[in-house]
């Protein structure tokens, strides 16, 4: 009888979803007066241990095998499911990123048990043996759901970023169980991987410069180049750019284009149609350079300027030129 | 080579998503629906890997009649055979999906023989439950990669890239194989007039089959709370550099 | 950003192309404290501006609708807003072939520069068009495109610059406020306004704002499908917004027009597709906009065949953006301007087009300005034009439906409507029906236009009534309308009038109230009767009604089927506030039969009684002496109480005889039988609103009656000015000092034979008349020259034009030409001003 954490990590390298996850599941085995116990799969993850004990983790389970040396969905799936069968804990967590869901949902397929994902909260009234009660997000969070999870073993991932971590240090055993992983899971490890070069896309970028109708011509778009390539960023525009043939369709934010999520997004003579907000509505800030005050894009923005983006633009550049000292 | 790529009937809302008063289904009386975005550029791999190495683009829904749009759709863009796997009423849970699936893929297989690929969307938009795909290769012994930005084919396995912190990952399954795709693999395609009108005439043909219930169950939807929008004004005019500066700086992205 | 303020002179409502232009064109005419609210952002608020396809065709048969698209069209290029493209209208069978040479008459009308094209000339100018299954086109080169957005961004800054507006956008009406029949606020998220004046131009939810207030503003947003299709090589080299011209594809009801890099393919061939304004999506909710909705896709499928059978390289192209865009449809196609009938200061400026925005927004200002507008009468588009069965969704989704798929058809100008017939029946209906009546809708009346019991008078006139060869010519009308007028003339008809409006005004106020609303001294001994225009402020013609004196401080107005509405709105809107003016409309109650001919004085002998000073029942003596010209009296007719009025619309001895619509029946049965030896006949609408009226040159209001003429043009100006004061006076008194820049002159034609060998009879639908050289005629005050009625004048073996000529062509005997289907016909000036042709001394209605 416990709460499984399932830690996330790379190559040994743990991810900071994993620690919410810790919080969470000793939050919910306190709740439900029971103990959280932690599960690293691979033996690269062993020193993970402290991390776990430092969350409140009262057992660290290792999973090991010879295959184990990267991700793999299936062999994680795997050797976790074995391991939960063992143990028969009352509830499984993972974390909400790509990895953790397929883990999760890898977990749950071999199990033939549901798991609800991407939850916000849990019913403050489960103790372990009742239905449990969530409220998960949908459309990204656009929209939330309550569900129920009715299963002998509760497997959930967590939505990141909706727990705070929070240490609670306590001592902690170790278990290390081999695991017997058939041939069939072993094809999905990672084979090889390239490491991250230079260079950012759209849909990656921390900060994207972006303009629209008001740019008027395709040439006017180099003042945005120029901020861009100060910051970092790149440059993204609006539907009416790329129907008017300014810039290629692979630039466009939008609901057709790419659906961006930087920093910060500077929209640029953008008067921000729906098509294009839904584009850039994830953006954790929006900085919309215009003239017209009543502008969509400008009600909607945590920030503007109101003014001409070709004086403000260069402006803004010069600055950064100038703090630079360069 | 044989590709059959899941793809699920979704609405396409705007910026804010109404719910039913019931609290049981998206209000979807003005809103048009579509592929699921991950699935949409998984019919444009399919069609592409199609196009580089021959062979054959089967779609597949399991939904209401109404699915067969988005099946057109699919067929317009390149897809040649469409399968509606009909249901009633709501969504089904993830378990009763992916057996569905399953069975029905076994029985395509059993008449027409394997598929060397399976496509899924690594979630769908709207209930963004990122488990069919895992459940249904599972029960088809299929090996399974989510999350898929890259797939090449070289020989008789398939080679997959993916995106991590670090860098990009490749994975290399034998096919017969399974592949969540993610969207960003590709920029897909829109249907020509000559696709759409195309898409009319092909056949849609209905599998219809049972799976039980599983244990996941949608109680009510409800909306996130409001988050209220408040601007703040900069300054006017190029006068307000510094103070966009100050800001950049304030965000961290101006080093 | 400014705050909320508590009070403006006006606020408008809806920032699109109308409510935008229409603060700028205010602000001109010095507006300066105004407020323009949206509940969408701007400067794309999300109604129909922000997906228009912007282009204008400017030839419209509708003289209204064309020049308030011309208007527009200049003042898009004054702002530098207009991209010319040209644009073809092209037809794939021989019926468009033939519209466009009606095409080619109405664009010669209005000045609009057109030429027709062979196949091979508009493969020359598009060069991606399948010509071989075209037999021709339609060629404008000043068909454009423009930008509405920033048009409308450019008029609200102006009134924003001036200091006469303050604009907010995201800011959504809640409520409208009114004390006594007054608009008194607007109460906004934003906070509460009081103003004098509000104007709703809200596109599409135009209905749901001004239902707010309690006012009807009867249109239904519509489906329009549009596709944007790309990206295609030819039209991506072009690297313009539109390098080829704009491709209507008349017969499909289709279009293709481009938009830089890829082809907008736009339908009116699709079902209509109708939506309730309280349905359509708020901004936020919307995936694009509130007015881009979904495609449904299968409506669409029929013409993306036939765009591919037109243009092959549209197969390939991807459709990058497919919507069912709303629109605004009202039942008669036409705008929705003016104050709202219900609600004082509240104004529509509702169901308009990009087309025919910023004209339609200077129209209504100028309407708000001086109370009426100068730019052209909205005669058509007057808000107050509908009955109340009109302004019905029933209605409304009746015949916009029915007239949705002939945005682009071929619509004759007496077609008639199928649906929402059968609204109102006169008593008369079952001895019409048994006659063989084909009934003409007159806004909701079933009139007999002629009576198939009437075909055998045919051989009797035969010489009289023409054949007419060209089916075009003959559609909608019968020899049997001109049979039906010289047996008439021969003897004695009676005339279903029942579609008359009658409003009683009574109370100790009437007499300086009907004063101040009529040009005609109404003081007159009761039992007479007067006819009399109504002036705009700007001394045009603003009505055109007769009214009888039926007691001290009782008048009864009576006027036509057409401008019922107008006419009331008009009364009441003056109408004195302190109870000393009581209005009833008696429309309802009343029927009416005009008995006409030289047998109607005996017929009528026949039919009528009175009781005399004894008390008896005795013959009523309806002579000349005892009943003269223009009286009215109060008479029985096999016992039913009638008033019988002697006057005529189309130059015969007789009577428009009222009855309560419940006697109808009995007393249109012993008319008829008291004239049967007579052979006495009915006479349907043909001989009364065409024959008999152009014979006797009579003017009708909307026709040639129009608010751009005044009384002098129009022939109806008389010796002496009355003292007391009435609307338009002023004007009126100017223009009786000043030479008259266009005269109302009657035209014949002196060979109708064509090009083809068959002779032609114009419709009468704006055909220009030019000079012998083909020349436009424009007067000095820029309206031109054209036909406003046309018809056959039995009695006087002639087809006759009436038409506003400059002084100098003027001339009795002088030859002109009018263009009728892209040809012209020789005419001559047969009358100059109002003196009839036939029997020009009214000989025959006075004795």
């Amino acid at each position: 009888m416990s709460v499984l954490a399932i830690i996330e990590h790379d190559r040994g390298t743990l991810t900071s979803a994993s620690l919410g996850v810790l919080t969470a599941a000793r939050n919910l085995a306190q709740q439900m007066n029971t103990t959280m116990e932690a599960l690293t799969i691979g033996a690269n993850a062993d020193a993970l241990r402290s991390v776990a004990a430092q969350y409140g983790a009262t057992v660290v389970h290792q999973a090991h095998h010879d295959a184990l040396t990267d991700f793999g969905p299936e062999a994680w799936g795997e050797a976790a499911a074995q391991i939960i069968t063992s143990l028969s804990p009352q509830l499984v967590m993972g974390s909400g990123t790509e990895r953790g869901h397929e883990v999760v949902a890898q977990i749950a397929a071999r199990l033939d048990l549901p798991a609800s994902m991407n939850c916000t909260e849990f019913d403050s009234s489960f103790d372990g043996t009742q239905p449990l009660k969530v409220v998960r997000a949908r459309w990204g969070g656009s929209l939330l759901e309550q569900a129920e999870v009715d299963a002998p073993i509760k497997i959930v991932t967590l939505a990141n970023h909706t727990v705070e971590p929070t240490e609670a240090p306590t001592t902690s055993t170790t278990n290390v169980i081999d695991v017997q992983l058939d041939a069939s899971v072993l094809h999905s490890i990672v084979r090889d991987r390239v490491e991250r070069v230079a260079g950012v896309t759209l849909a990656t970028a921390s900060v994207v410069v972006s303009g629209g109708r008001g740019v008027g011509s395709a040439e006017a778009f180099a003042p945005l180049e120029e901020l861009a390539a100060l910051l970092g960023g790149v440059v993204g525009c609006s539907r009416a750019v790329t129907n008017n043939g300014w810039r290629n369709h692979t630039d466009q934010v939008g609901q057709t284009g790419t659906r961006i999520a930087p920093d910060i997004y500077i929209a640029c003579g953008i008067s921000g149609a729906i098509q294009h907000w839904v584009g850039a509505m994830a953006s954790k800030n929006i900085l919309a350079i215009n003239l017209d005050q009543e502008a969509n894009i400008v009600t909607k923005s945590g920030y503007a300027v109101i003014g001409d983006l070709h004086k403000v633009v260069p402006a803004v550049s010069a600055e950064i030129r100038r703090r630079r000292g360069v | 080579m044989k590709i059959l790529v899941c793809v699920k009937r979704v609405p396409a809302p705007g910026a804010r998503i109404n719910i039913t008063d019931d609290g049981q289904q998206v209000d979807t009386a003005f809103l048009g629906f579509t592929v699921s975005p991950h699935e949409e550029c998984a019919v444009e791999a399919a069609v592409q890997l199609v196009e580089q190495h021959g062979g054959e683009v089967t779609v597949l829904t399991l939904g209401p009649a109404e699915a067969e749009e988005q099946l057109r759709t699919a067929v317009s863009v390149g897809a040649a055979k469409a399968v509606l796997v009909p249901i009633d009423g709501q969504d089904w849970d993830p378990q009763r999906t992916a057996s569905a699936i399953a069975s029905v893929v076994n029985e395509l297989e059993s008449a027409n023989g394997s598929f060397d690929l399976i496509l899924f969307g690594n979630e769908s938009a709207d209930s963004c439950g990122y488990q069919v795909g895992v459940r249904a290769a599972l029960k088809l012994a299929r090996p399974m990669v989510n999350g898929a930005k890259g797939i090449e084919i070289d020989g008789a396995s398939a080679k997959i890239r993916r995106e991590s912190d670090a860098g990009q990952d490749i994975y290399v399954l034998p096919m017969p194989a399974a592949v969540g795709v993610k969207e960003g693999i590709n920029l897909p395609r829109y249907p020509t007039m000559k696709g759409r009108l195309a898409s009319k005439k092909v056949d849609i043909s209905r599998s219809e089959t049972t799976a039980s219930v599983g244990g996941l169950k949608m109680i009510q939807l409800q909306r996130p709370p409001e988050r209220a929008s408040n601007t703040q004004i900069l300054g006017t005019g190029p006068e307000a550099a510094s103070a966009i500066v100050d800001l950049l700086e304030e965000l961290g992205v101006f080093k | 950003m400014s705050e909320f303020p508590s009070r403006a002179k006006c606020v408008v409502i809806g920032a699109g192309i109308v409510g935008n232009c229409l603060v700028g064109h205010l602000s001109k005419l010095g507006w300066t404290d105004m407020v323009l609210i949206d509940k969408g952002p701007l400067p794309n608020p999300g109604g129909s501006t922000g997906h228009a396809s912007n282009f204008i065709f400017p030839t419209d048969h509708n003289k209204e609708m064309a020049l308030l698209t011309l208007a527009s069209q200049k003042q898009y290029i004054d702002m530098g807003m207009n991209g010319t493209c040209g644009g073809i209208e092209v037809a794939r069978t021989p019926e468009r072939l033939e519209e466009f040479n009606r095409r080619m008459t109405s664009a010669k009308a209005w000045g609009i520069d057109s030429k027709l094209l062979t196949p091979a000339e508009i493969k020359e100018l598009v060069p991606f068009v399948n010509e071989k299954i075209l037999l021709g086109g339609f060629y404008t080169p000043s068909v454009s495109v423009v930008d509405s957005l920033q048009t409308g961004t450019l008029m609200r800054e102006s009134a924003v610059k001036a200091g006469h507006a303050k604009v907010f956008a995201n800011t959504e009406v809640l409520d409208l406020e009114v004390v006594n029949g007054t608009i008194k606020a607007v109460v906004t998220n934003k906070g509460r306004i009081e103003a004098e004046y509000v104007v709703v131009a809200c596109g599409v939810w135009s209905p749901r704002i001004a239902q707010m207030a309690g006012a009807n503003i009867p249109l239904t947003p519509a489906v329009h499908q549009m596709a944007d299709v790309g990206p295609i090589d030819v039209l991506q080299k072009t690297n313009a917004e539109v390098a080829f011209p704009i491709i209507r594809d008349m017969d499909t009801f289709c279009y293709e027009r481009q938009s830089t890099g890829s082809m907008e393919v736009g339908s009116y061939a699709h079902r209509a597709i109708f939506m309730h304004p309280d349905d359509i999506p708020s901004n936020e909710a919307s995936a694009l906009s509130p007015t881009e909705l979904p495609l449904t896709q299968d409506d669409f499928d029929p013409q993306m065949e036939q765009a591919i059978e037109l243009m092959e390289m549209l197969g390939d192209a991807e459709i990058k953006y497919a919507i069912n865009g709303l629109l605004s449809l009202t039942p008669d196609a036409m705008p929705v301007l003016g104050e709202t009938v219900e609600v004082r200061n509240l104004w529509s400026a509702a169901a308009v087009w990009i087309k025919e925005g910023p004209g339609i927004a200077q129209l209504v200002a100028e309407w708000m300005t001086y109370g009426y507008p100068h730019l052209c009468d909205p005669h058509s588009s007057d808000i107050s034009r509908f009955y109340p069965h009109e302004k019905t969704d029933h209605h409304i989704y009746a015949r916009c439906d029915e007239h949705f798929n002939k945005t682009y058809g071929i619509v004759h100008p007496r077609e008639q409507w199928g649906t929402q017939r059968d609204m109102r029946r006169s008593p008369f209906y079952p001895r019409e029906e048994a006659a063989g009546a084909t009934f003409f809708d007159a806004r909701g009346w079933e009139r007999p236009q002629w009576f198939a019991s009437n075909a055998k008078l045919v051989d009797k006139f035969k010489d009289q009534c023409e054949p007419r060869e060209s089916e075009w010519d003959g559609r909608w009308w019968s020899p049997i309308t001109n049979a039906e007028h010289l047996q008439m003339r021969e003897s004695v008809g009676m005339v279903d009038l029942t579609a008359f409006n009658e409003f009683d005004f009574t109370g100790p106020g009437v007499v300086q109230f009907l004063q101040y609303m009529c040009v005609n001294n109404v003081d007159v001994p009761v039992g007479r009767s007067v006819y009399t225009p109504l002036l705009t402020p700007g001394g045009g013609f603003r009505g055109d009604l007769t009214i009888m004196r039926l007691g001290n401080e009782h008048f009864r107005v009576i006027t036509g089927a057409f401008d019922g509405g107008r006419d009331k709105y008009w009364f009441t809107k003056y109408m004195p506030q302190d109870g000393s003016v009581v209005f009833t409309d008696m429309s309802g109650a009343l029927c009416t039969i005009g008995v006409w001919g030289p047998n109607a004085e005996k017929t009528m002998a026949k039919a009528t009684q009175n009781i005399n000073a004894e008390g008896k029942l005795v013959p009523f003596d309806v002579s000349q002496a005892n009943f003269p010209y223009g009286s009215v009296r109060d008479v029985l007719i096999d016992g039913v109480p009638a008033t019988m009025f002697r006057i005529s619309y189309v130059g015969e001895n007789g009577w428009e005889v009222y009855t309560k619509m419940e006697h109808g029946l009995r007393m249109w049965d012993s008319i008829a039988k008291a004239g049967e030896e007579f052979e006495i006949i009915p006479v349907g609408m043909g001989v009364y609103a065409v024959t008999g009226r152009i014979e006797k040159g009579y003017r009708l209001m909307g026709a040639e009656l129009e608010s751009e003429y005044n009384p002098v043009e129009a022939g109806l100006n008389r010796a002496k000015v009355k003292s007391a004061d009435f609307i338009g006076k002023a004007e009126y008194l100017k223009a009786r000092d000043e030479k008259p820049a266009a005269i109302m002159c009657t035209l014949e034609i002196i060979d109708h034979t064509s090009k083809a060998g068959i002779k032609r009879y114009p419709t009468g639908g704006n055909e220009p008349i030019l000079t012998k050289n083909g020349e436009r005629i424009v007067d000095s005050k820029g309206r031109v020259s054209r036909v406003t009625t046309a018809g056959a004048a039995p009695s006087l073996g002639k087809y006759l034009l009436l038409a506003y000529l400059t002084p100098e062509h003027a001339v009795e005997g002088n030859e002109l030409r009018v263009m009728y289907m892209n040809e012209l016909f020789p005419v001559r000036v047969a009358r100059v001003g109002s003196q009839p042709l036939f029997d020009p001394t009214d000989s025959r209605m006075k004795s």
